[in-house]
């Protein structure tokens, strides 16, 4: 298997306060890759550090190296193609306030992309992905911002996906909704495996359970445990706290 | 139609133009600072030549102001300073009271509707022109003071300070209910709690709490009146004079710049004086700004 | 039962004194205000004809309208806001959107306070020696546009600070989307930010009209004149560069203190414009702030 991400040696900072104690992990290609641990671990910090959205933030910085595709995204030319590879999902649903259909044609238009008829099927396809289609067909030009907080995250889906990324990055997003959509969104995510790579961000540990293959434990900024889900969801876990994290001990 | 792989990128002309308009951007962005140097170079630069001959002593302590002598022309500002620190500290004497109280009443008494619609009233007392004000203090302020206290003249000190109090109001007004506003609910419940009045609520809860967002919201009204002109030069009776009494006459620096400027030839001492005073009312006013604004900043650094 | 005992009751009254008390404060300063606008509406209005308004003055002011007034007010107006919006807009957009903060951000929002506190005649000076005698649009001589560049410096600061609240009004969530799909800075104001807060920023240029409608000490040091006519059958006949023009807020200073012969009530009238251009203005800001925020998109 190729490899998709390496983090190598990642340390981040807020200001003075460090958040990564110098994490190294791969994540390979067309894999469900989880991340669990409790809040304050890092987690959002390490995808935005991925993206490169980290340096929005002022005071931030990063040492360390992480590769998507084994390019440096530090070093990369083109940081909003880098971007355009991954998707991403904010924890809290995000309708930007424009129509839902200028929601989804955001991202190909910002790249350039203008043609309606493409613009029309890709629409299409990217909420159909996101099981949002048969809602919304109808009142395509209605406001994002006036959706439910189910279909408002079902659209953040489907603005992920609509500048095709090669990464899907999800970062606790059953978080705002309700149990059913998230079993619905669960349900596309493993069709959207055969084609992509999902990081699942989630302080579920039962849905990293369900739909990752490897799962990694991160806490206070460090690498507790990383390995294949049947050995984190065992009892034969290598660290302790894993276990007991897992199994609602602590955390 | 599909183009193969949509990992298009954007025209190089999209990226120039964006290119060019973050450079517009940039350069607006920083347009502030190229004004306030530019102020200060552009006044300075007109008032220099006087510079190599001037006393500085007289400058600021002489009392006499007789610039368009044609035997020995005077270029004392120091009763025209005093004109203004005599008005600004009336004025202030008025409108801190009646400011910061307005302040209280608007922040912890008002709710709703009555809150807003005060806020807007003062937001329109903002904004009535000060010439207008210089007229009112003619036609209004004058014969009202005439006949209250039996003075000859209407326009004077007292006149001038009264507009200048109703003119810098409303910033204390809004600058002190943010002050005010800025004080967590916890303190008020607290001091409600421990069986406090309303009137020890209020002094000694969250004037205290506030006092340094109330001590700029006075410094800014102060900056405010130092620099009024229209009404002062319409309502301080503009004659050059130490006041004995608040119904005396005075001039201050501002309203001494706008009557004269037009008169003086470009480039004679006159002209240059008057650009002199510019450069020191700039320095004034920048002082008393920036220390208010030092103080809102550390406020809201906590 | 919850019986009234005396303490609560005298802290009850205590209440309400103190309510009383900074409630008088509060009146003290916006009752007069009233009285004195009342007062000066009902002396000037019965003057206001429209005659008044679009006739010329004659006989230096004593006789006639202020038409030549009004015009010279709304090229002034409109010139200096055409300088300032634009500015006042993109230099808010910098601030908000793209500085971060270090010493350098510091350096230019203290430019910008200090900006905002230099008082008026200052202003006026720097606009005598920076567009009067520097940039020389009108061979050393007073005019139009010189007076409207340094009103439009003046008004600046207050369209930055308007602006800034505007922008700072959308959510920073939206932005973070955007970049997130690979939007550039740029995109996700322009399709965005500046879309969604437009209503906030017009509300502020607006309010800037009356602001410079009404000042006067910097325009009659750099363009405007107390006596100068427009051509009796002309509409828009003064020249931006070449001429100076007459202003509202000058001609009621003129009228009030120097002019002879005026009949009592033409001061009045002329503040009762002056009055009424701010209310309309600030009427016109309140009414579409109202109607945007009934169409706010989240």
């Amino acid at each position: 298997m190729t490899k998709k991400i390496q983090v190598e040696n990642l340390r981040t900072f807020y200001g003075t306060k460090e958040v990564h104690h110098g994490i190294s992990f791969d994540i390979e290609q067309n894999e469900i890759f989880a991340i669990i641990g409790p809040a304050q671990s890092g987690k959002t910090t390490l995808l935005r550090a991925i993206n490169r959205t980290l340096e929005f933030t002022p005071g931030t910085k990063m040492t360390g190296t992480i590769k998507v595709d084994g390019e440096d995204v530090q070093k990369t030319r083109d940081v909003y193609g880098l971007r355009r590879k991954i998707g991403m999902v904010a924890p809290l649903p995000v309708g930007l306030p424009l129509t839902i259909y200028d929601n989804v044609a955001f991202a190909p238009r910002s790249s350039g992309i203008n043609d309606k008829g493409f613009l029309d099927a890709h629409v299409e396809k990217c909420l159909r992905q996101s099981a949002l289609w048969d809602e919304v067909k109808d009142r395509l030009d209605s406001l994002g911002t006036k959706l439910s907080g189910g279909q408002q995250q079902r659209l953040t889906i489907a603005r992920a996906l609509s500048h095709q990324p090669e990464i899907l990055c999800l970062d606790e997003f059953s978080i705002a909704i309700d149990p059913v959509t998230t079993m619905r969104i669960e349900d596309v995510l493993k069709e959207l495996k055969k084609e992509m790579t999902i990081i699942l961000v989630t302080n579920l540990v039962q849905q990293a359970r369900r739909l990752a293959a490897r799962t990694m434990f991160l806490w206070n900024g460090d690498i507790i445990e990383l390995d294949r889900n049947e050995v984190m969801f065992s009892d034969n876990t290598k660290d302790k706290r894993t276990y007991e994290y897992v199994n609602g001990i602590f955390g | 139609m599909k183009p193969a792989v949509p990992r298009a990128s954007r025209s190089q002309l999209a990226i120039m133009v964006e290119r060019v308009i973050e450079g517009l951007v940039y350069i607006c962005g920083i347009s502030a600072i190229i004004f306030v140097f530019g102020i200060f170079f552009f006044v300075f630069k007109e008032g220099a030549p006087f510079l190599a001959k001037l006393n500085f002593t007289e400058f600021f302590f002489s009392k006499e102001w007789i610039p368009t002598s044609s035997v020995q022309p005077k270029y004392g500002i120091g009763a025209l300073i005093v004109g203004t620190v005599s008005v600004t500290a009336l004025a202030m004497l008025i409108a801190v009271p009646f400011g910061l109280g307005a302040a209280v009443f608007v922040s912890e008494f008002c709710t709703g509707k009555t809150k807003e619609t005060l806020k807007i009233t003062i937001e329109l007392l903002a904004a009535i022109p000060s010439v207008v004000w210089g007229f009112i203090g003619l036609s209004v302020m004058s014969p009202v003071i005439i006949s209250v206290f039996h003075v000859p003249v209407g326009v004077n000190l007292l006149n001038a300070a009264l507009l200048l109090a109703l003119m810098s109001v409303p910033i204390m007004v809004s600058i002190g209910e943010d002050a005010l506003k800025a004080v967590p609910d916890s303190y008020r419940e607290a001091g409600i709690a421990l069986g406090a009045t309303k009137w020890q609520l209020i002094y000694r809860v969250l004037i205290p709490a506030a006092k340094n967002g109330l001590l700029a919201a006075v410094l800014l009204g102060v900056g405010r009146a130092i620099g009024e002109t229209m009404a002062v030069l319409m309502a301080t009776g503009h004659a050059v004079n130490i006041p004995d009494s608040i119904f005396d006459p005075v001039r201050t620096l501002t309203a001494t710049i706008a009557a004269e400027l037009g008169e003086t030839s470009h480039g004679s001492p006159h002209y240059q004086v008057l650009f002199l005073i510019g450069v020191v009312l700039f320095s004034i006013t920048a002082v008393v700004n920036l220390a208010a604004d030092f103080i809102v900043k550390g406020i809201k650094r906590k | 039962m919850f019986t009234e005992t005396p303490f609560i009751r005298k802290k009850k009254r205590n209440e309400v004194i103190a309510k009383c008390f900074f409630g008088f404060m509060a009146a003290a300063m916006v009752i007069p205000l009233f009285l004195i606008v009342g007062y000066i509406v009902v002396q000037g209005a019965p003057a206001i004809s429209w005659e008044f308004l679009t006739e010329n003055p004659r006989s230096g002011g004593a006789k006639g309208g202020i038409w030549a007034a009004i015009v010279g007010t709304f090229y002034i107006v409109f010139f200096s806001l055409a300088f300032s919006a634009p500015i006042g807009v993109l230099a808010a957009v910098y601030l908000n959107e793209y500085a971060t903060e270090n010493w350098f951000t510091r350096i230019v929002n203290l430019a910008v306070v200090n900006l905002a506190g230099v008082p008026s005649i200052v202003h006026g000076l720097f606009g005598v020696g920076a567009f009067v005698y520097f940039a020389n649009f009108n061979d050393g001589k007073k005019s139009i546009i010189a007076a409207a560049l340094t009103l439009a410096v003046m008004t600046l600061p207050v369209i930055i600070a308007s602006t800034k609240e505007a922008l700072s009004a959308v959510p920073r969530q939206f932005r973070e989307a955007c970049w997130n799909v690979g939007a550039t800075r740029w995109q996700v104001i322009w399709k965005i930010v500046l879309p969604n807060s437009i209503s906030g920023i017009l509300t502020g240029v607006i309010l800037q009209v009356s602001r410079t409608a009404g000042e006067t000490a910097p325009v009659m040091l750099t363009g405007v004149a107390t006596y100068k006519l427009l051509d009796s059958t002309g509409l828009f006949l003064y020249h931006p560069i070449k001429d100076q023009c007459m202003a509202l807020s000058m001609h009621l200073y003129y009228i009030a203190t120097q002019a002879n012969n005026v009949p009592k009530a033409t001061p009045f009238a002329i503040a009762t414009v002056l009055i009424g251009v701010v209310l309309i203005v600030n009427a016109a800001a309140i009414a579409f702030r109202v109607y945007l925020r009934s169409r706010k998109k989240w």
